[in-house]
């Protein structure tokens, strides 16, 4: 059987635009008949009444910008045909979290309260993916504002169905991206990791996803959550999809002050050089620590999924053969501490950003009757947003209260502080483990039923656990699929390193993949995509 | 030895109200029931963070990468520049009137 088109990777497309062997406009059709197929009914903010045909579609996407995209494809197909560069991501579909402001989409954070905002004004990751040729087909679900874990917090529902088992979620917050990219309806999708938003769905739904170093690619034109952990990221296929994307995307940007001035490798040319000599550490702070009880919620130290601990534990076996030295029983003695650390950093920023939507300037007004200024904006937040974006406001309020302030918020940047020098720790040409990366799990646990979870904001924020901690350093982090448990889903393991190590981590998911290429988990396909 | 916290006991009804009062936020009972307990869950949750020694002196940052002089970047020329996306703008306001965004009265209160 021919593999359908829209099952390649980003880059064998974009060779194929450029050599003339397709054209921009079959992608972006096939595309869309495969969102067709699968995708099932539009997500809405009407009062969600599950149909059980629900669980037999992915609903990844909340609309698709189909006239804007057939414009760029053809656009793209034009540029082939007089000869000229289409760019090295010539024809790719790029799905984009609609976290993103793409002008004249719909840009609505996952929130009744954006609900009707359409963008003014492109986003820089966006515009310098369109830039690079690709085509951006729509925008896809998220958790509200992307408060969550599994989507399920999404003011558009019914919500994303992981597509190895749509009656679990794809996690979240970037879960409609991973979904989509998972089952084909995207070759790569934008996406945003603020305490493992990327690297957890990705993890789930079997995909690659790559948190970049803080700053490595702008901000501007992403709706902000937590401005000093939000970062733009990629979610693909396979690794050197994430490096080519990367690679369109990063470097500074006048519009966004906290763009590092560092300049962009070229991450594919690194790619296959192999992982010879790199020092690739293993931390029993990862394997075992404090978090809930998924039965009772009594926090108390525990270990991960044992099939998950086994498959990093082979992933580091498998790059030893490949000649990396594996460094084992790193100390992070303050992994533990991310979530609750991160329960009141972001919770600050949260409130502070979410501030501006007051039924004034765009989106949702509260419609009713009102006595004066004051209760129109209650109403309108009221109304305008889920509970996920409540907790979230009355929680950073309280936390950055005068009389809590030194005790919550400056303690919670203290723990921020000490978790970067544990990482600064294993780095260290001069330390006692000089890693090159850590190698670890990306989630405790596989992707969960839809509903097990949701309703339960401690239990689910614990879902970050293990990736929250690069976020409070700011380090990058790549989760790749590494195989399967015993239920057929999909297990992702994550590599950390220091700032701007991108390209290291790349090659090294890369050699992982390459050594891994003839065993029989790599042939998997989701369900929804060999059934159709 | 990590300091008291000012509140080891829960969110009170009354904190909480004060909490949505600053927050401009209209809820319903039900809402109210839930979000206050899942606040005093999260607080337990962030009390882990009292079970450490953490030093006074140890610095805060405003994100987790330090930037360099070569990596922070420089400050944007203060130049005026075209901008063409005011009607856009606009448009997404929910009520307009003669390019003027409008809102319901604000209650006039005596100067003292």
């Amino acid at each position: 059987m021919t593999e359908a088109l829209v099952d390649l990777g980003a880059l064998e497309i974009a060779r194929r635009v450029r050599a003339g062997e397709t054209s921009a406009s079959e992608v972006l059709t096939q595309t869309l008949r495969r969102i067709k197929d699968i995708d099932g009914r539009a997500p809405t903010s009407q009062p969600y009444e599950p149909e059980p045909d629900d669980r037999a579609y992915i609903h990844a996407y909340v609309s698709l910008a189909e006239g804007r995209a057939r414009s760029q494809a053809e656009a793209v197909d034009r540029a082939v045909q007089a000869g000229q560069d289409p760019g090295p991501l010539a024809g790719v579909p790029v799905a984009v979290k609609d976290i993103f402001c793409v002008e004249g989409t719909r840009s609505t954070a996952g929130s009744r309260i954006l609900e009707t905002f359409t963008a003014p004004y492109t986003a820089t990751p966006v515009a310098r993916l369109e830039a690079a040729g690709a085509v951006t087909v729509g925008k896809v679900n998220l958790d509200e504002f992307t408060f969550g874990s599994s989507n399920e917090s999404s003011a558009f529902l019914p919500p994303p169905g992981n597509p190895w088992d749509p009656t679990r979620v794809p996690g979240g917050s970037s879960g409609g991206s991973t979904a989509a990219v998972a089952a084909g309806e995207a070759a790569l999708s934008l996406a945003t990791d603020t305490a493992g938003s990327i690297r957890q769905p990705a993890a789930f739904c079997g995909v690659v996803g790559l948190k970049p170093t803080y700053g490595r690619v702008s901000r501007y034109g992403l709706i902000a959550f937590a401005s000093s952990l939000d970062c733009p990221g990629t979610v693909s296929r396979d690794v050197s999809d994430a490096a080519a994307m990367l690679g369109a995307m990063a470097g500074a940007d006048p519009a966004d002050a906290t763009a590092a001035a560092v300049e962009v490798p070229d991450y594919l040319a690194e790619l296959e050089r192999g992982v010879e000599g790199l020092r690739i550490g293993l931390s029993p702070n990862y394997f075992r620590l404090a978090y809930p009880d998924p039965e009772t919620g009594e926090l108390r130290e525990q270990s991960i999924d044992p099939e998950i601990e086994a498959v990093v534990h082979q992933t580091a076996e498998t790059l030893a053969s490949a000649g990396a030295e594996i460094v084992e029983g790193v100390p992070m003695p303050h992994t533990h501490l991310g979530i609750p650390a991160y329960f009141v950093i972001s919770r600050v920023e949260a409130a502070s950003n979410l501030h501006r939507y007051d039924g004034v300037k765009y989106g949702y007004r509260f419609p009713g009757p009102v006595d004066g200024l004051a209760e129109m904006y209650r109403e309108t937040r009221g109304h305008g947003f889920g509970v996920q974006p409540k907790l979230r406001i009355l929680m950073g309020m309280y936390v950055s209260g005068a009389q809590y302030e030194r005790d919550y918020y400056r303690r919670a940047l203290r723990v921020r502080s000490l978790i970067r020098q544990d990482f600064d720790g294993a780095f260290t040409a001069q330390g006692e483990h000089r890693l090159d990366a850590l190698l670890t799990p990306t989630t405790p646990t596989t992707a969960f039923e839809l509903g097990r979870v949701y309703g339960d904001s401690v239990l689910m924020q614990y879902a970050d656990l293990l990736t929250v901690p690069a976020n409070h350093a700011g380090i990058p982090g790549l989760s790749i699929p590494a195989g399967f448990d015993s239920g057929g889903m999909p297990i992702g393991v994550q590599l950390l390193g220091p700032d701007f190590s991108e390209g290291r981590l790349l090659r090294i998911g890369r050699q992982f993949e390459i050594a891994s290429e003839g065993e029989t988990w790599r042939g998997r396909r989701p369900g929804i995509v060999a059934t159709r | 030895m990590a300091p008291t916290p000012p509140d080891q006991g829960e969110i009170s009804a009354e904190v909480f109200d004060r909490l949505v009062e600053l927050a401009a936020l209209a809820l319903e009972p039900e809402e109210r029931d839930y979000l206050r307990r899942e606040l005093n869950g999260q607080l337990r949750a962030i009390r882990a963070l009292d079970a450490i020694d953490v030093d006074e002196t140890l610095p805060i940052t405003s994100h987790g990468v330090p930037y360099s002089d070569a990596t922070r970047p420089g400050i944007r020329k203060d130049r005026a520049q075209e901008a063409d996306k005011a009607d856009a703008i606009l448009a997404q306001a929910p009520e307009v009137e003669n390019r003027y965004l409008v809102v319901p009265d604000i209650p006039q209160e005596a100067l003292e």
